[in-house]
């Protein structure tokens, strides 16, 4: 199993000044929530970590290589990314969409055989996206989109999953669905990485957490040392109310003089 | 997936059947079988094999390089509306092979300056209409546009200041005419190969089709595939140019019909669209001869007629 590191990166957002370098240490079996407000760069850093933007500063060390240094094809078996927005200029079908997740697995000249088949629908099935497999994508809601789009990373089945925002447009009980199946992916050795709007997700189901500032300061570790309400309200500059429930801290902005 | 293909394949050859045995002189089904086993008469051999023969194939040979190289830049822009006419590639080739005849150089010389017009006139519309931002379709297609007229301005020009004897042999560059294609042995050649050389990077292409980021995320080295791709589509845009001048619409009806009845698959597309571009082709090319024999029309009339409405309806439609 692969793991992703970040050795004194410095994404780079513009005009920003250089702030906190990172030096993550992305294991397998952990799920890590990154949050923070907009424009903070939670998608920069996911791109600068996938090798699809360069950073600032700093390097990312896939196992034991440089990301620099790998072929694209090499990364994309490692390591694979839920996009945020996604283009469909073309109709394409759900199994289609599903299959381009064995691109990096497949040489030129070989086609999808029947295991590839059985992966993507297998994984359209995890997402309850099955009965949609002959759809044309731009035919489908927001939410369902999204759980396709994640059903492709699970085709592509890499040691590492970045996700961008993967309960965007998705109903609470698929939000539920799919934390518990990213959880479970971390369990059987594979480290996830996504960004998360809601708090109360990342409380629930990540092992770590890293707050991103928009003025480029940052802090990571354990969930439980993460996530201090004092830490949060400054990040989101926003009053919060803490309660507990089902076990997890709840955190709830506040109504009134929401400002700090 | 190989069944659209052997269908198209055969269309191709009813179409080709179809080109011999039309004209002004019909001839028969059976005589053309006994002229293609090397019997037949005098006249009928030299109709079929000198005159048709070569003029059904150079019409194929452009149809499928064209298409083929719409089907790409469509690819290439994520955009349906992308064709090597519309974007101004053959009008830069036009004028790079007219450049080439008007100093009287020779054939292959004429053809490199063509495939030279044809790159300079992509870089030329992607550079600008890319600037600071993407290629949106409404950017491109204007900038397509206005550097195709800058083209013919050009052209224009080079028309004017061209001796009258040279003159003949360079109008059927802008007119799109088959009847003066010398051999279509170059074009055919070209066309296979490049089929060759692109059917291991087709799924690439449908990765690449989902936007470059997604397609590097999955692992395609996007800058090298689209250089390719670029390279690849000007060098068949040429090609075409330089055996039947500039022939429109051909690279946007024909993957377009392609993709509403097969799907998006690159693997499929491309070579469906070397045969039913080259089909295409050789039915209008029969239409030209026939339809109001024995004059001819140029060719690209009849797939200008055909193209506009298409390209109107796909700009309507496309919000």
């Amino acid at each position: 199993m692969s793991r992703l590191r970040s050795r004194d990166l410095v994404i780079n957002v513009p005009g920003r000044s250089d702030g906190y370098s990172l030096n993550l240490n992305i294991e397998p079996g952990q799920t890590w929530g990154v949050l923070g407000p907009n424009g903070a760069g939670k998608t920069t850093l996911l791109h600068t970590l996938a090798g699809l933007l360069p950073a600032r500063h700093g390097e990312v060390v896939l196992d034991d290589t440089l990301l620099k240094d790998l072929k694209r094809r090499d990364i994309a078996r490692q390591m694979g990314l839920v996009f945020q927005e996604r283009q469909d200029s073309f109709p394409a079908t759900v199994m289609e969409t599903a299959l381009i997740g064995r691109h990096p697995w497949l040489s030129p000249w070989e086609s999808e055989q029947g295991e590839d088949q059985a992966l993507a629908e297998q994984a359209l099935t995890a997402l309850e996206v099955d009965h949609l497999s002959d759809r044309l994508l731009t035919t489908l809601s927001g939410g369902e989109r999204q759980r396709v789009a994640i059903a492709t990373l699970m085709t592509q089945n890499p040691d590492i999953w970045l996700l961008d925002e993967p309960t965007n447009h998705l109903d609470l009980h698929h939000q539920v669905k799919v934390m518990n199946l990213l959880q479970d992916q971390a369990q059987s050795g594979k480290a996830v990485f996504m960004c998360l709007h809601d708090l109360n997700l990342a409380a629930r189901w990540c092992s770590h957490v890293l707050l991103l500032y928009t003025n480029g300061d940052a802090c990571w570790g354990p969930a439980d040392s993460m996530l201090e309400p004092s830490a949060l309200e400054k990040l989101y500059n926003q009053k919060l109310i803490t309660v507990e429930a089902d076990g997890a801290p709840l955190f709830v902005p506040v109504r009134s003089g929401s400002n700090l | 997936m190989i069944r659209p293909l052997l269908s198209l394949g055969f269309l191709a050859l009813v179409a080709v059947v179809l080109a011999l045995g039309l004209g002004s002189v019909t001839v028969p089904l059976p005589e053309i079988w006994q002229v293609m086993q090397g019997e037949g008469s005098a006249l009928n051999r030299a109709l079929l094999l000198e005159l048709r023969l070569p003029r059904t194939l150079a019409a194929f040979a452009t149809g499928g390089l064209l298409a083929v190289a719409g089907a790409l830049m469509q690819v290439l822009l994520r955009n349906p509306l992308a064709d090597p006419y519309v974007l101004g590639l053959s009008g830069g080739a036009a004028v790079g092979a007219l450049l080439a005849m008007l100093a009287g150089m020779g054939t292959i010389l004429i053809s490199g300056s063509a495939f030279a017009g044809a790159l300079l006139a992509t870089l030329l519309v992607f550079g600008l209409a890319h600037g600071t931002g993407s290629w949106t379709p409404s950017r491109l297609l204007l900038t397509g546009v206005v550097v195709a007229a800058g083209w013919g301005a050009v052209i224009t020009l080079m028309l004017a200041i061209t001796p009258s004897y040279k003159l003949p042999g360079m109008l059927y560059w802008l007119m799109g005419d088959v009847s003066y294609a010398r051999t279509p042995w170059p074009a055919l050649i070209v066309l296979v190969l490049s089929i060759v050389l692109i059917m291991p990077l087709a799924r690439n292409l449908n990765v690449l089709a989902r936007g470059p980021m997604q397609a590097a995320a999955l692992g395609v080295s996007v800058r090298p595939l689209e250089w390719t791709i670029y390279l690849l589509a000007s060098l068949l845009t040429a090609t075409a140019v330089t055996t039947a001048g500039s022939i429109g619409f051909v690279g946007l009806i024909v993957p377009h019909m392609l993709r509403l009845v097969l799907g998006n698959d690159q693997r499929i597309i491309l070579p469906a669209s070397a045969l039913a571009g080259g089909t295409l082709l050789v039915l209008a090319d029969t239409l030209a001869r026939t339809v109001i024999a024995p004059e001819q029309l140029p060719v690209g009339v009849i797939t200008a007629l055909l193209g506009v409405p298409t390209f109107l309806y796909l700009l309507h439609r496309s919000r």
